[in-house]
């Protein structure tokens, strides 16, 4: 059985298919004759979105007198850029042109005892993907299928696996990233964060940041405001123990001892309640339980939480003077990738609690209510109820989840004690598992087990080294999507639109998941020639039409609501009092603390530094670490390490480590050291998303290390199941590692 | 007319986002660049100081570059901008010893590559790409003689620096601090 999936570089193959995009970047270099002085004047602009991360920018991508894209650049009519992309989005070019695309179906087959993958027509490669799937169906039910997916193209694969019956979906952008917020948020005021964040940093008169990057994260819209409030001189304060960007832009940086964030956010509001500094009528209007948290928070003062967090008692209480000051023009900044002890949803509640006593929410310079364009969805028939779905993965764990959970999901891909396991196949579209989800061994020991796998991907990701079926996807500067309605001050559609035929043999993914399902005999899910005719059908409905988004690749609609809250205006909350819930009654029914606490971490034991990680501006986690023009501005991850622990170490500026966990996993590849004073001396940092093992990936393969490989200890969140993973400890191995020989 | 540029080091976050759209915009082979970005550091946990800062040809005043080229590739255009003309130039690199800025470099196909301050978009009237990519709106372009220009407003309004000033060569990108 263990032999049966064999982690296959792709690079091994030699096949043809891979030539077909070498060409690419030889392409740009034949340009370099190209003279500034008379350049071409014939661009033709497309519109698109940006793929290269989730804020999803519009923009436009024009092409030359040749039809040849040449550049992308943001669409001033579009509140997500406002005409300004960010390096990755400028950069995204990189992705069409990157040689080391996939470019043809590639399917597992064993020669002399070794498993390879070959080439495939799409009618083969497709044909096998039916027929597993309708394998899978027949044995155990279409529910033991289960979706990975991330970006754009899940939509469609979502849209085939529920008619395919299964409910089995889980992206992991919600357990090991914003999932913990969410639910913070909707306990407190009923509704989630939500993406992009409706913070009115543009009039913000002071801005909190708490374990959020913005800056090394390229937020687009988020960067952009963050800077207009520099130049209005609006207060910021950064929490943080490295000496982040953002923390350099900041009037008040406070470096808190890691894993103790929770203890200043209670401080905070005992300072903020105990000094009256809060908003009295929206508090006495609009929330629940204040008495309760008052008694909850009376001996939470500056003075203990100093004790916690190292921050100087008098800068607690400074800064909590600042935001009442301030409120309700004030924002305690969310977050956004919050998986980080496993007592993140309470501490993502802490920091809703502080936004509601400063009135915040739903305030100028707080939050705004956001709305987005009501799209009618393109009509096809009901989908078949499917007897367990992945609330059964759970097994009574995690009450508040609101999604699948990407770990249980995992976990019930693996046979234990005898028993099957209730999940036999995966579809993966647009995630690099091994590059995302903690816990590694879990991850392969799941996949082992596997009945089939089918990924589709631009890239040969390391996902796609395990697949059965590898289906190449075209880039989005290739294909139309589904048109992108995410909220904002103003509802706004953006269109995205091919500004060029797909590479090679790849398709696009609506294309992908309609043929499966026509094989599969749930054609009439997918009841369209082109999906054209889909975005189309739901622009006249909504009064505008593909040739009109055509032209202007997005649209502004009017708001049905008003953007703030009125004065005294009556409002009732989502929650089950109708009010901002400070006293959360649905934790409580579900036996979670009603109220938050500060609990002690697992410190790291001597000689071992916690392991941060984070975002670097040019990059997209693992997503962009092989694009030619993106890796041209970085292409590998450094270890920040303090000066004082480099001497310890005798290590220098430079010099290659690998790093071993409290688990004894040592990382596949090195890591150069950063000495640098902007981090503590009990951590270590890297950006997340380097350290690629597919060799097929001829830029990122072996530059630096991987994070997730390294964390090996998710600690789940009991309430929604995110998986904690800032509880890694690492020491340094300044000396290559004797390891097993790879076969 | 004097062209010239300011970078707010107040405001940069140094995405490198200048870079990317300066080296798509002018066809610079990958693994070469015109623009860049530094980052410096000051003090020791917690008393730290971060400057982040993106870098290129000064179009210096007084340019040690157009000196000392021995063919005449290197001269100054219009507003001060300092250029190349690729078929004069033999390569022989002696522009890129003198620069105080290391803004310079050979281009794979033999001659020497810089900053243009993007002047095939200036003659019609846009901005460099690196300003108009910029997505925190730190940088300015424009025209010093132009009293209302942004350029002359912020430096007028801003305390800024220049690099290397002890170089003698009068640079024209300004760094408000």
């Amino acid at each position: 059985m263990a032999s049966r999936r064999d982690f296959i570089k792709i690079s091994a193959l030699g096949i043809g298919g891979m030539a077909l995009g070498a060409g690419a970047l030889k392409l740009l270099a034949e340009d370099s004759t190209f003279d500034p002085f008379s350049p071409i004047t014939q661009f033709s602009r497309i519109p698109t979105y940006c793929e290269v991360c989730f804020w999803k920018c519009a923009g436009w991508t024009y092409t030359d007198d040749k039809g040849k894209i040449v550049k992308v650049i943001g669409n001033d009519e579009d509140p997500h850029c406002n005409g300004r992309l960010c390096p990755r989005g400028t950069g995204g070019i990189g992705m069409y042109y990157d040689e080391d695309r996939l470019l043809t179906p590639l399917v597992r087959v064993s020669e002399n005892g070794k498993q390879t993958f070959r080439q495939a027509s799409w009618e083969e490669a497709l044909g096998i993907v039916a027929e597993n799937l309708k394998k899978i169906a027949d044995k155990y039910g279409p529910e033991s299928l289960a979706l990975f997916k991330h970006g754009s193209s899940g939509h469609y694969f979502e849209q085939l696996v529920k008619a395919y019956g299964s409910g089995n979906i889980v992206s992991p952008s919600y357990a090991q990233c914003r999932g913990p917020r969410e639910v913070g948020w909707k306990a407190t005021f009923g509704t989630t964060v939500g993406s992009p964040e409706p913070t009115d940093i543009r009039d913000t008169r002071c801005l909190v940041l708490i374990g959020s990057h913005i800056g090394e994260n390229m937020h687009n819209g988020q960067v952009q405001e963050m800077s207009e409030a520099i130049d209005r001189g609006a207060d910021i304060i950064t929490v943080d123990p490295r000496y982040s960007t953002a923390a350099s832009k900041s009037r008040h940086w406070l470096p808190i001892k890691p894993a103790t964030d929770l203890a200043l956010l209670l401080a905070w509001i005992h300072v903020i309640i105990n000094e009256e500094l809060y908003d009295k009528g929206y508090v006495e209007q609009y929330t629940f339980g204040f008495d309760r948290l008052k008694q909850h928070v009376r001996r939470m003062t500056p003075e203990w939480a100093y004790g916690i967090t190292g921050i100087q008692p008098k800068a607690i209480r400074e800064t909590a003077r600042l935001m009442g000051s301030a409120a309700p023009s004030v924002i305690v900044h969310p977050g956004r990738h919050v998986t980080w002890y496993g007592d993140d949803t309470q501490r993502s509640r802490a920091i809703a609690i502080l936004n509601a006593l400063l009135g915040s929410w739903g305030r100028r310079g707080g939050f705004y209510f956001d709305e987005s364009v009501r799209l009618p969805e393109f009509p096809i028939p009901e989908f078949p109820e499917p007897k367990w779905d992945w609330r059964a993965t759970l097994d009574g764990r995690f009450p508040l989840a609101a999604t699948g959970i990407s770990n249980a999901m995992i976990e019930a891909s693996i046979p234990k004690e005898g028993k099957d396991s209730r999940i036999k196949g995966w579809f993966v579209s647009g995630t690099n598992l091994p590059l995302t989800i903690p816990n590694r061994p879990q991850l392969e020991e799941a996949i082992q087990a596997l009945d089939f796998m089918v990924v589709v991907d631009t890239m040969p990701m390391e996902v796609t080294g395990y697949a059965d079926v590898v289906l190449p996807e075209c880039t989005y500067f290739e294909r139309y999507d589904e048109l992108r309605t995410s909220p904002h001050r103003e509802p706004y559609l953006a269109l995205r639109m091919p500004a060029a035929a797909p590479k090679g043999d790849s398709k696009p993914a609506w294309w992908i998941a309609k043929q499966i399902a026509e094989k599969l005999g749930l054609g009439s899910y997918f009841p369209y020639e082109d999906f054209k005719e889909v975005l189309d059908w739901q622009l006249k409905q909504v009064g505008s039409s593909l040739e009109e988004m055509q032209k202007a690749g997005v649209k502004q609609f009017e708001r049905r609501s008003p953007l703030y809250l009125k004065e005294n205006e009556p409002f009732t909350f989502r929650t089950s009092t109708g009010k901002i819930e400070l006293y959360s009654k649905e934790f409580e029914q579900y036996g979670f603390a009603p109220l938050p606490n500060y609990t002690p971490h697992p410190e790291p034991p001597d000689n071992y530094y916690r392991l941060n990680y984070g975002r670097a501006p040019m990059h997209t986690f693992s997503r962009t670490s092989n694009n030619p023009n993106l890796t041209d501005l970085m292409d590998e991850n450094d270890l920040w390490v303090n000066p004082k622990v480099a001497r310890i170490w005798g290590m220098k500026n430079g010099q290659e480590v690998w790093l071993r966990n409290q688990d004894g996993v040592i990382s596949s590849f090195p890591i150069k050291v950063r000495i640098t004073e902007r981090i503590r001396w009990d951590s270590v940092y890297m950006v997340h998303g380097f350290g690629h093992n597919n060799k097929k990936l001829s830029r990122a393969f072996g530059k630096g290390a991987s994070d997730s490989e390294l964390i090996t200890n998710p600690v789940p969140d009991p309430i929604m199941g995110g998986t904690g993973m800032r509880g890694t400890f690492v020491t340094f191995l300044l000396e290559e590692p004797i390891k097993a020989v790879e076969s | 007319m004097r062209y010239a540029m300011a970078i707010d080091t107040k405001k940069c976050v140094g995405c490198s986002d200048c870079v990317v759209a300066c080296q798509i915009e002018n066809n610079v082979p990958v693994g070469y660049c015109r623009d860049w970005v530094t980052e410096t550091v000051h003090g020791s946990y917690p008393n730290l100081e971060l400057e982040l800062r993106s870098e290129r040809c000064n179009h210096c005043d007084n340019a040690p570059c157009v000196r000392c080229c021995p063919t005449g590739a290197s001269y100054i255009a219009e507003g001060g901008i300092v250029l190349v003309e690729g078929d004069k130039c033999i390569g022989c690199g002696a522009c890129i010893e003198s620069c105080p800025y290391d803004a310079r470099f050979s281009h794979p196909e033999g001659y020497v590559d810089k900053c243009t301050f993007c002047i095939h978009r200036v003659r019609k009237g846009q901005e460099p790409a690196c300003v108009s990519a910029c997505p925190t709106h730190c940088m300015y372009f424009g025209d010093l003689d132009d009293p209302a220009s942004d350029i002359s407003r912020v430096l007028k309004n801003r305390k800024y620096k220049v690099l290397a000033p002890e170089a003698g060569t009068k640079p024209q990108v300004y760094y408000l601090v």
